[in-house]
């Protein structure tokens, strides 16, 4: 177990590294500079803040000195942000981030998995229909368009809820948001357990497990369960990659001062140690999401052996 | 005399039990289906709007008037209102119903051919070449998507053909996973085998035996990507760098109609619900032709 850790994350530092570099030279490649503006700076000032940053150097050279900042931990200082470094960026804002996506993706799961044992459960039924409406709908209304509606019907019209801001991560304030990004998560988690659960329901060791005269209950909750969300398991992963991508427009429409809105302005102001940071976090929290969505899936499935 | 007869019933109940193809059987189960067949009509209504509409409408999409700025629907030959720039918003929808339907259409035909190449080859090819392969693939899902095509966005500048090729270029990648494994189950059935034994080349067979076997999963898979696109391009107007005003795609209309929606209800109101209509049509008809050319699943 610790061996199979240890051997993908070993696996994981070429595909760190070969994304690093793709990012690195398709940030380059891109035409202007973080220090273009609408004044234009003197060639002797501009030589001297290309110097500063290390800019000067053959690109070559320079991503050799930037593998070098990452292997220490050092992720550079922005070229936008005055006085700011890279991981300060990240600790100042990665947290609201975390926070929205985390609480969006635990209330997904409750939600959607009781959804989707209860359409299973009822297979056809009224139930069931009316769960797998809504998951279709949840699935093809897009969080920009959720987002502005309930904004409008929810907190301008009836004022129940602040309509954006984060104001220190107030639950009142987290309502609105974290409901967006939940909403089509419970409706594909919804879809993919009630599908495990009708599957797993047909089996012969659900049958044994009634035949022996289990009450009901204890065959969903402690047989069935445990096999019908194993896809949900693995589908986990690119959730929360969903979610970061997600986030970007929850957070600009609630104006929250997460990761995201850094990541589009970053790219537009060529703001290279910043988009580069944010790269590497998300492309390791990703690898690292796929860890331990396989991890998991080993442990719910004693037929998966990890070597 | 008898036996001519016999032989002429023979071949007279043959014609009567005239096999059917696994095509034939997966079309009426399509056709069973009440959803997908509704939303196949919406859809066809769909793309006949986008296609003539903009020409039926009576004011163009960038047509603007000072005059009739914010009018609620159904003012002045307004019949879905007017903009903050008076321009109308049936011409706008239309227009954009039909952008975003083209991106839709050309990025999923494009990282088709790109993902169904990369698939059938890696997994045709297979070892050394398929893990390397299927290894660019795997560090390319790691990169956040809207990275990439912000990257590309900003690299080559916002263009409405750029879209059609980043979003197609990221939309690859399962694609190539789903034929990959296709490719794998049918390079060892008998038929492939016969096709190397008549000495046909490794390229030909991947063209000739291998690609068009593998039709059923990629077309399930090519209409829901098409939504899919449809919302990433929605996605990135809604960031500031898909579709660039005034030209008119579902996603920037809606963005727009976002910010003006306390002024404005319908600017938001009636693109988005196009928007919703478009995504659940290819949705219910990709879940019915999956059901209907696989029903092992049901």
């Amino acid at each position: 177990m610790l061996r199979y850790i240890g051997r993908r994350l070993l696996i994981a530092i070429p595909t760190l590294f070969l994304v690093i570099t793709a990012a690195f030279f398709m940030m380059r490649a891109a035409p202007g500079s973080p220090f273009d503006s609408d004044r234009k700076l003197l060639p002797e000032i501009e030589a001297n803040v290309l110097a500063k940053y290390g800019m000067n150097k053959p690109l070559g050279e320079q991503y050799v000195d930037y593998l070098a900042g990452v292997a220490r931990g050092d992720l550079g200082p922005s070229l936008k942000y005055r006085d700011k470094s890279v991981l300060d960026i990240l600790k100042e804002n990665y947290p609201v981030s975390l926070r929205l996506g985390l609480s969006a993706i635990a209330i997904a799961s409750v939600v959607g998995v009781s959804l989707g044992v209860m359409a299973a459960l009822r297979q056809n039924g009224t139930t069931d229909h009316v769960v797998m409406a809504v998951a279709i709908l949840g699935v093809c209304i897009p969080t920009f368009v959720t987002a502005p509606l309930l904004v409008l019907g929810l907190a301008s019209k009836l004022g129940w809820l602040p309509t954006a801001g984060w104001n220190d991560g107030a639950l009142i304030n987290m309502v609105l948001p974290v409901t967006v990004l939940a909403l089509p998560q419970i409706a594909i988690i919804s879809r993919l357990t009630r599908a495990g659960m009708i599957e797993v329901l047909r089996s012969n060791y659900i049958r044994t497990a009634r035949a022996k005269g289990l009450p009901e209950r204890l065959i969903v909750r402690k047989h069935a369960l445990r096999a019908a969300i194993l896809p949900l398991v693995s589908y986990l992963g690119p959730a929360c990659a969903g979610l970061i991508t997600g986030s970007l427009v929850v957070e600009k429409i609630f104006n929250l001062p997460g990761l995201g809105k850094f990541f589009v302005i970053s790219a537009l102001q060529r703001d290279y140690t910043v988009v580069m940071g944010m790269v590497i976090v998300y492309a390791a929290l990703i690898l690292l999401l796929n860890l331990v969505a396989d991890l998991l899936y080993a442990a719910l499935d004693p037929r998966v052996r990890l070597a | 005399m008898t036996l001519l007869a016999s032989d002429g019933s023979e071949r007279l109940q043959r014609a009567a039990v005239k096999g059917r193809s696994l095509w034939d059987d997966a079309g009426r189960r399509l056709l069973a289906n009440k959803a997908a067949v509704a939303s196949m009509v919406v859809l066809a209504v769909l793309v006949l709007l986008a296609m003539v509409g903009p020409y039926l409408a009576p004011f163009a999409y960038d047509q603007v008037d000072k005059a009739d700025v914010w009018l609620a629907p159904l003012q002045a030959g307004h019949l879905l209102g007017s903009d903050a720039l008076g321009r109308d918003l049936l011409a706008r929808l239309l227009t954009g119903l039909r952008v975003s339907l083209a991106i839709g259409v050309v990025a999923t035909f494009v990282s088709l051919v790109i993902g169904v190449a990369w698939g059938a080859t890696a997994g045709y090819l297979g070892g050394k070449v398929d893990e390397a392969m299927m290894r660019i693939v795997d560090v390319l899902y790691s990169l956040p998507f809207i990275f990439f095509v912000i990257l590309l966005m900003v690299t080559f500048g916002s263009n409405i053909v750029l879209i059609f090729v980043a979003i197609g270029a990221v939309e690859w990648l399962t694609m190539s996973r789903i034929v990959r494994g296709q490719t794998l189950t049918l390079k060892n059935k008998e038929f492939v085998e016969a096709a190397r034994a008549a000495g046909l080349t490794r390229a030909g067979i991947i063209a000739r035996h291998i690609v068009p076997n593998l039709l059923g999963p990629v077309v399930v898979y090519v209409t829901l990507t098409i939504p899919a696109v449809i919302l990433a391009e929605s996605f990135l107007s809604f960031l500031g760098l898909g579709v660039q005003p005034p030209m008119a795609s579902l996603g920037n209309l809606i963005a727009s109609g976002a910010s003006d929606m306390e002024l404005a209800p319908w600017l938001l109101i009636f693109p988005s619900v196009v928007m919703v209509l478009t995504l659940m049509c290819f949705n219910f008809v990709g879940d019915g032709l999956r059901d209907a050319i696989d029903p092992r699943d049901r």
